[in-house]
């Protein structure tokens, strides 16, 4: 393990603005290039709170520690530049956004990431997104629906994934992309996921889930566990079986003790 | 309207702004308006006796009507109408220096990628237009179908009887005070006729009327589309049209014969210093379908309703309305659709989008008279609120005497969210972006309508006007 992370959070706190108490109380987390870890916690733990924060949420404030992307302090970033710098995050609820179809969504995104006066074109981008469409057994129109607006649940989550696969991004937040997934678009939005890390190696993944299910298509090297806004536990895959199994109840008692 | 590619393809930068102006004496009348005034206006223009009565018989009524007291905050207005030239020729009018306009609007125009050419026309300093060779093919291919598209004047001087004939029955003089002061005073503006049964595919625009009076503060407009015939007529665009006048009221009259299908599109971007009152109707008769498309931006003042009597039995009529207020500025607009006869049916679409300290309202009638048996009319308005300080309000009147109707509202008021926001922003686009798209797609129901240039330049304006709405 001689490379420096790509993501280092460190004694990362942070809160919604203007309220009392942290959600987050002292997160540490280390992910180098290439390596895929997991997260798991018990609702309300503050896993999507670690990711919004990471992205850039304005609703958050950060009371502590710091967030560096390539020893870059992300916390001074935009969430624009952060998601130019590298960073993408699949939300757990997605937005809709009425009148605004995944195609030009994507175009715009892309685009916004080029120097001014350099032109997107628009053949190579289709091509692009045709391709990413079949890499996750998308019908190309698609691309023509309003992004997220009217979508089934499992639509959203592929949608994301979709996006993740056009922007290609350095580090990948998967906030609970396996929720509302059925048994075979799971294993293709884990198949694409894979396909991604082999284009590049050198992508990070944090993938946040409640099941071990998507684990046996996605492995990860490390697995974490959250516990009231702390990483309270980590090791390899075998913790996420063991979680299964248990449960959190140790982490309650322990939370007690 | 050159498509984008053209417009980039023109290297603007390479453009120097080295006009000249013309230093010919500019006829105008004296501030004000009064019958002699009115009589000046029809003596210049050579008008048939019939027609200056008209006039002087309109300026009686405007003097009589009081300034309404609805709609927007009038009350400066008379102020600025004492200052107005009434009638400046408009040979003269194309002759402002392009060092007078102000700095603002050359880089909004520079900015929106418009050819100088065009720009100056916009401005309201150039006469020359690049499109008429375009415009010359087209006129041929009308004019053999026996299309007559004529500045309002010439439709006066060579088709007296077809002018006489529907002038003013669609809005009478006494229909509002506005109305009244434009057919006292009225001044450039088309002359449409399409014969029965002929269709067109291509847009009749306003802009290939070269060399002829242009849209002017009192603009007329007359179009009659004769039975079974099809067409589509555009005037305006999205770019700022720039002018010394603070004053605009333009009456557009349009009679939609038995069965034909007639569409009229206007984008018009005024400065904002600008009161903007327009009348426009049409009289939909049996079997008939009207559309008024209208895109309302800039001024401090619209008011605007497009409105379709629905006369004759199965007529339809739709209007789809976008309109934008920025800082300052206040659109009251909607439109009007009056149920006469049986199975008629319309539909309004109004979108608006309100910024900084913009206001828009929605004011709209739906009126179904006794005996429009099965009349159908439904009415969608949707708000998008981009700041805290932006306002919007509507004002739906609903009146119907007639049992058998069916009735349809629809409002909602929308805020651009963080979550929208920060969802977008997190795939990379900067604020003002992310602004932009959410705008787009709000009216991309009516956008789709546009022709494809005035959608893109309506696109790229609102990125312009985005970029300023955020901190
Ligand atoms: N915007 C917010 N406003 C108020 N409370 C919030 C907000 N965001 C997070 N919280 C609170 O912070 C805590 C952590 O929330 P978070 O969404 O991060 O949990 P999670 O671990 O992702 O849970 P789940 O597994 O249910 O998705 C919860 O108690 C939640 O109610
Ligand atoms: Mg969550």
């Amino acid at each position: 393990m001689g490379k420096s992370p790509l993501l280092s959070v460190t004694g990362l706190s942070a809160r919604v603005a203007d309220e009392e108490i942290d959600i987050l109380r002292g997160v540490d987390l280390a992910i180098r290039p290439g390596e895929t870890h997991a997260i798991m916690g018990p609702n309300g733990s503050g896993k999507s709170t670690l990711a919004k924060v990471v992205a850039g949420h304005p609703t958050y404030e950060t009371t502590g520690g710091s967030v560096a992307l390539r020893g870059e302090d992300l916390l001074e970033m935009e969430p624009d530049e952060r998601s130019q710098a590298g960073v993408f995050m699949a939300f757990q609820y997605p937005i809709a956004i009425p009148g605004v179809s995944i195609a030009n969504f994507l175009r715009t995104a892309l685009q916004a990431r080029l120097e001014d006066g350099e032109e997107l074109d628009l053949f190579d981008f289709q091509e692009l997104l045709m391709e990413r469409m079949e890499l996750l057994e998308m019908d190309p129109a698609f691309a023509q629906r309003p992004v997220n607006d009217g979508f089934s649940g499992g639509e959203k989550k592929r949608n994301e994934i979709l996006q993740m696969a056009v922007l290609k991004p350095a580090l990948a937040l998967m906030d609970e992309t396996d929720s509302g997934l059925d048994i075979d678009a799971l294993r293709v939005v884990a198949h694409g996921v894979n396909r991604l890390r082999e284009e590049n190696p050198e992508m990070a993944v944090l993938l946040i889930t409640h099941y071990q299910r998507i684990l046996n298509h996605v492995i990860p090297d490390v697995v974490h566990v959250m516990y009231r806004g702390r990483i309270v536990e980590s090791g390899g895959p075998e913790v996420a079986m063991e979680l299964e199994a248990r449960g959190y109840e140790e982490y309650r008692k322990a939370h007690v003790a | 309207m050159p498509s984008n590619e053209v417009i980039q393809g023109l290297g603007l930068d390479d453009y120097k702004f080295g006009f000249v102006t013309d230093s010919e004496p500019v006829f105008r009348t004296r501030p004000g308006l009064d019958a002699d005034i009115v009589r000046q206006i029809s003596a210049r223009k050579d008008e048939p006796e019939w027609m200056l009565k008209r006039r002087l018989k309109a300026l009686k009524i405007y003097e009589a009507k009081p300034m309404p007291k609805w709609g927007g905050d009038l009350s400066e207005l008379q102020e600025t109408l004492d200052q107005t030239y009434f009638y400046v020729k408009p040979q003269e009018q194309m002759e402002r220096s392009w060092d007078d306009v102000p700095d603002s609007i050359k880089e909004t125009f520079e900015r929106l990628g418009i050819p100088e050419a065009e720009r100056k026309i916009l401005a309201g300093v150039g006469a020359q237009y690049d499109s008429e060779m375009v415009y010359h093919s087209l006129k041929e291919e009308w004019e053999a179908k026996g299309v007559i598209f004529d500045s309002i004047e010439d439709g006066l001087k060579n088709h007296p009887e077809l002018f006489r004939k529907h002038f003013g029955t669609v809005i009478p003089a006494a229909d509002n005070k506005f109305a009244a002061l434009n057919s006292a005073v009225w001044s450039g503006g088309s002359f449409v006729y399409i014969p029965p049964g002929v269709r067109l595919d291509t847009p009749l625009q306003a802009y290939f009327r070269v060399n002829q009076e242009r849209l002017g503060q009192f603009e007329r407009t007359l179009i009659i589309a004769g039975e079974g015939s099809r067409a589509h007529y555009i005037e305006g665009c999205t770019a700022p049209v720039y002018s010394t006048d603070s004053f605009h009221s333009g009456v557009i009259e349009i009679v939609v014969e038995r069965d034909a299908y007639f569409r009229y599109t206007t984008i018009q971007n005024w400065s904002n210093n600008m009161y903007n009152l327009v009348t426009q109707r049409a009289l939909v008769r049996q079997g008939a379908h009207m559309e008024w498309l209208d895109g309302n931006l800039g001024s401090k003042l619209t008011m605007k309703y497009p409105s379709c009597y629905l006369m004759g039995e199965g007529a339809h009529g739709d209007i789809l309305s976008i309109a934008y207020a920025g800082d300052g500025q206040h659109q009251d607009t909607g439109g009007k659709v009056i149920h006469v006869a049986p199975n008629t049916s319309s539909s309004i679409v109004s979108k608006s989008i309100s910024k900084g300290t913009g206001r828009s309202s929605y004011r709209g009638l739906c009126k179904v008279y006794d005996g429009a048996t099965n009349a159908k009319s439904n009415v969608e308005c949707d708000a998008l609120l981009i700041n805290e300080t932006s306002r919007t309000d509507t004002f739906p009147y609903i009146e119907i005497d007639e049992r058998s109707a069916s009735i349809g509202h629809e409002a909602t008021v929308s805020k651009v969210g963080d979550e929208q926001l920060f969802y977008l922003m997190s795939r990379g686009m900067d604020e003002a972006e992310a602004m932009a798209l959410i705008v787009r797609g709000f009216i991309e129901p009516i956008a789709k309508e546009l022709p494809l240039e005035y959608a893109v330049e309506l696109n790229r304006l609102i990125e312009l006007e985005m970029e300023g709405s955020v901190g």
